[in-house]
């Protein structure tokens, strides 16, 4: 029959319809047909629903009045500010807590990763007891947990914690002094930067004298002279050009200084503590993952255990960590949302709660909110896949 | 082989058909989801079919709704709605409570979840005209107050400049917070929790100076505390909270049936009528209980319901002052006065206009 098909010179004729890319075609076009249509329908009963329950809708609302406070925001807020800015309020905090909870859960899920390889017993199980402990329980709990121990434990403000310093805790929160730069500070920030600049340079040059030469240059005493020495040579020079504005206790709470509100605290203990067991795993795989002879290689080239991990070891465990710890950062900056059981105000506390509440148009707000965590997961997304490809395995 | 190709086969089906088809239930469900509000229409007949009312109410606010240990709600909100029910079932028992924050409560009512939203609202002219309610009248003036500790030494709001206050987000309260400290020239620390629960939880740990909410709530939120004797609530009234239950807009005939079901409660007490002697009260020739009671003209089928509709409520539910004393009033731990819920007949606010 086979044979029959090839010899023949005309194939014989199939009916268009019975052809499968005509069909496949067929049938994805009248898929999405179904689809849009249910989708207009869908908005168009939801718009007519609205309109004929008199219930307000478009986007109107932004640039209304809010009329109510916020207990932390980065930028400036006052009840008189509107909804539109209430928004950029919650989207800030949200964005705070997310990157220094990314920050910390990614230096303690290495540390407690890295430990859980470790030889010794007490290190190794204690890693282990963290992250089984800590994954294993709901992180809503966790941070319940987490701001009532921080709520309770902590003394009344009347009794507040004296921190060497001009620091204070208490159950309102951490107070710090405020740096104010004065004249003359302008240069010590110059001569920083300056510092950072060269020491990207220095360290260029090094390396590429280093695959020339095989010569070593010592990058990390030459950076910390220029980053940190350096600066701190013209801040003494000029006279500690530099104030601050200690917090002092008023008649209800302290007044002045930075303060950072519990609800702050516990919600970025536990997004990082939790999140961290997870990239602790996420870690210990990734080395795992690299053969034993990659590093007996290295050893036997004349290698230290210490260059080892850094040169041979880390580099290559990173292709596999980095896609999961990608997904590790999506969770954390979407389990920030937990804020609103703890009072923090982050945008779905702000947004979806007050707002919505308020203006009481709510297919509006959800849409501008989910979109909003989508762009930011998105975005995030994009990084880590574009530091994959960066450190990917090119193939030759 | 044969298992093979089978296999194949199978898989080619999840793939080709079962992931779109999962997909257009999905829509199809989001699109009843978003129909539902549309059915809701005639919302006493979807009522009578359902056989029970489904009544949004507050879940943890002694005094206006609150379930005790038995699971047996109670409250002044919750009367309200036993007595929709008592008037168009002719049984109190017939109600499915739904306990709301105050932050989900209006989108609730909206989609059709619940019949009723009783769970001391407050009356706006943005939630009138916004959110598309209807409030059906007020079953309790209230104002907002402070509550503070006594070791604070506080005597007026005035002195709270710089305080940190607890407050419930999503409700007039926080609004009337910001307002009043605006006005007065204080500066304010507000920290807003989802729930009164939590709010009140973080007050009684120190979290803040004073809490804040209408002044029924803080008289109810105070005994629950853990020592309730060391708590005062402060003079000042800083707003106007008339609470009353809301129903969506656009169904006439629902809205008149819960607000009458209010004011048969209010006129049976003006006409001294109780759950006790509603009986003989039947008999009365006054032509005014004649008409309430149904024994005189067809007012209850005028609203679609039956004769002895507001016979059933005020058998099964009492009337307006039986219920302010078993709930808020002497009868009951909160032990608040009548103050601007006595009868206009007694230097009050509450009226009702007549059966007829």
């Amino acid at each position: 029959m086979s044979i029959d098909l090839r010899a023949g010179s005309p194939p014989a004729r199939v009916p268009f319809y019975n052809d499968p890319k005509v069909r496949s075609i067929a049938y994805q076009v009248a898929l999405c047909a179904v689809i849009v249509f249910l989708v207009y329908g869908a908005a168009r009963n939801a718009i007519d629903n609205l309109e004929r329950a008199h219930i307000a809708s478009g986007f109107g609302f932004w640039n209304q009045t809010a009329g109510f406070d916020i207990s932390q925001s980065m930028i400036s807020y006052s009840n008189l500010s509107t909804y539109g800015r209430a928004f950029w309020v919650g989207l800030c905090n949200t964005l705070l807590v997310a990157v220094i909870g990314i920050f910390f859960a990614t230096i303690i899920g290495f540390i407690v990763g890295i430990a859980r390889l470790s030889k010794n017993w007490l290190v190794n199980k204690a890693a282990t007891g963290y992250v089984e402990t800590i994954r294993n329980i709901p992180l809503l709990l966790q941070l319940l947990f987490w701001y009532n121990a921080v709520l309770k434990a902590l003394p009344d403000f009347r009794d507040s914690v004296n921190i060497p310093g001009g620091a204070f805790l208490n159950n309102r929160g951490l107070f710090l002094p405020e740096p104010l730069p004065q004249t003359g500070f302008n240069f010590v920030a110059m001569a920083f930067f300056a510092g950072v600049v060269v020491s990207i340079g220095y360290h260029i040059w090094a390396r590429k004298r280093q695959e020339k030469t095989g010569q070593q240059a010592p990058v990390f005493l030459v950076s910390l002279g220029l980053i940190v020495g350096v600066p701190l040579i013209i801040f003494l020079a000029l006279g500690l050009p530099l104030g601050f504005d200690f917090p002092r206790a008023g008649k209800f709470n302290m007044a002045g200084g930075i303060e950072i509100l519990p609800e702050f605290a516990a919600l970025l203990f536990g997004l990082s503590i939790y999140t961290a067991a997870f990239i602790a795993e996420v870690v210990r795989a990734g080395i795992r993952a690299v053969s034993h002879g990659q590093t007996e290689a290295a050893y036997s080239l004349g290698l230290r255990a210490q260059p080892t991990l850094r040169l041979i070891v880390v580099p290559q465990a990173m292709r596999v960590i980095i896609p999961p710890l990608t997904s590790q950062y999506l969770n954390l900056t979407k389990n920030s949302t937990l804020a609103v059981a703890i009072g923090y105000p982050d945008l779905v506390q702000i947004f979806t709660g007050t707002v919505l509440n308020q203006t009481g148009q709510a297919v509006e707000v959800v849409a501008i909110t989910m979109a909003v965590y989508l762009t930011i997961s998105l975005a995030t997304s994009l990084l880590m896949n574009f530091y994959n490809s960066r450190i990917a395995l090119v193939e030759r | 082989m044969a298992t093979h190709k089978s296999l194949r086969a199978s898989q080619f089906t999840t793939h080709e058909w079962g992931y779109p088809m999962k997909r257009i239930v999905s829509v199809i469900a989001l699109a009843v989801m978003f129909g539902a509000t549309s059915a809701s229409a005639q919302t006493l007949k979807t009522v009578k079919d359902r056989g029970i009312l489904n009544c949004g109410s507050n879940g943890s606010l002694a005094g206006f709704g609150l379930p005790d240990a038995q699971g047996k709600w109670a409250g002044l909100d919750v009367d309200l709605c036993r007595a929709v029910a008592a008037a168009v079932f002719g049984d109190d028992k017939k109600v499915k409570f739904v306990p709301l924050s105050a932050k989900d409560r209006f989108t609730a009512l909206q989609s059709g979840e619940v019949d009723v939203l009783a769970r001391n609202t407050t009356w706006t002219s943005s939630r009138d005209t916004q959110l598309g309610l209807n409030f059906i009248g007020v079953n309790y003036y209230d104002g907002q107050g402070f509550m503070v500790r006594k070791a604070l030494k506080v005597n007026s709001a005035l002195e709270l400049g710089e305080a940190s206050v607890c407050v419930q987000q999503g409700t007039t309260t926080e609004l009337n917070l910001a307002d009043y400290f605006r006005a007065n020239k204080m500066k304010l620390k507000t920290v807003t929790f989802a729930t009164a629960n939590e709010a009140v939880k973080a007050y009684d740990s120190g979290r803040c100076d004073a809490y804040t909410t209408d002044a029924s709530g803080l008289y109810a939120e105070r005994l629950r505390l853990a020592n309730a004797a060391d708590h005062i609530v402060l003079p000042e009234i800083i707003s106007k909270e008339p609470l009353g239950p809301a129903v969506r807009h656009g169904d006439d005939q629902w809205f008149d049936v819960v607000k009458w079901s209010l004011y048969a409660m209010l006129n049976a007490e003006e006409l001294g009528i109780t759950s006790a002697n509603v009986a003989d009260m039947a008999k009365s020739d006054n032509p005014d209980i004649k008409r309430l009671l149904g024994s005189e003209g067809n007012y209850g089928e005028q609203l679609g319901l039956s004769k002895d509709w507001a016979v059933n409520i005020i058998k099964l539910v009492g009337n307006y002052g039986e219920s302010f004393d078993r709930n808020v009033g002497s009868g009951s731990p909160l032990k608040i006065d009548r103050g601007l819920n006595k009868l206009w007949s007694k230097g009050g606010l509450q009226y009702a206009p007549p059966v007829r």
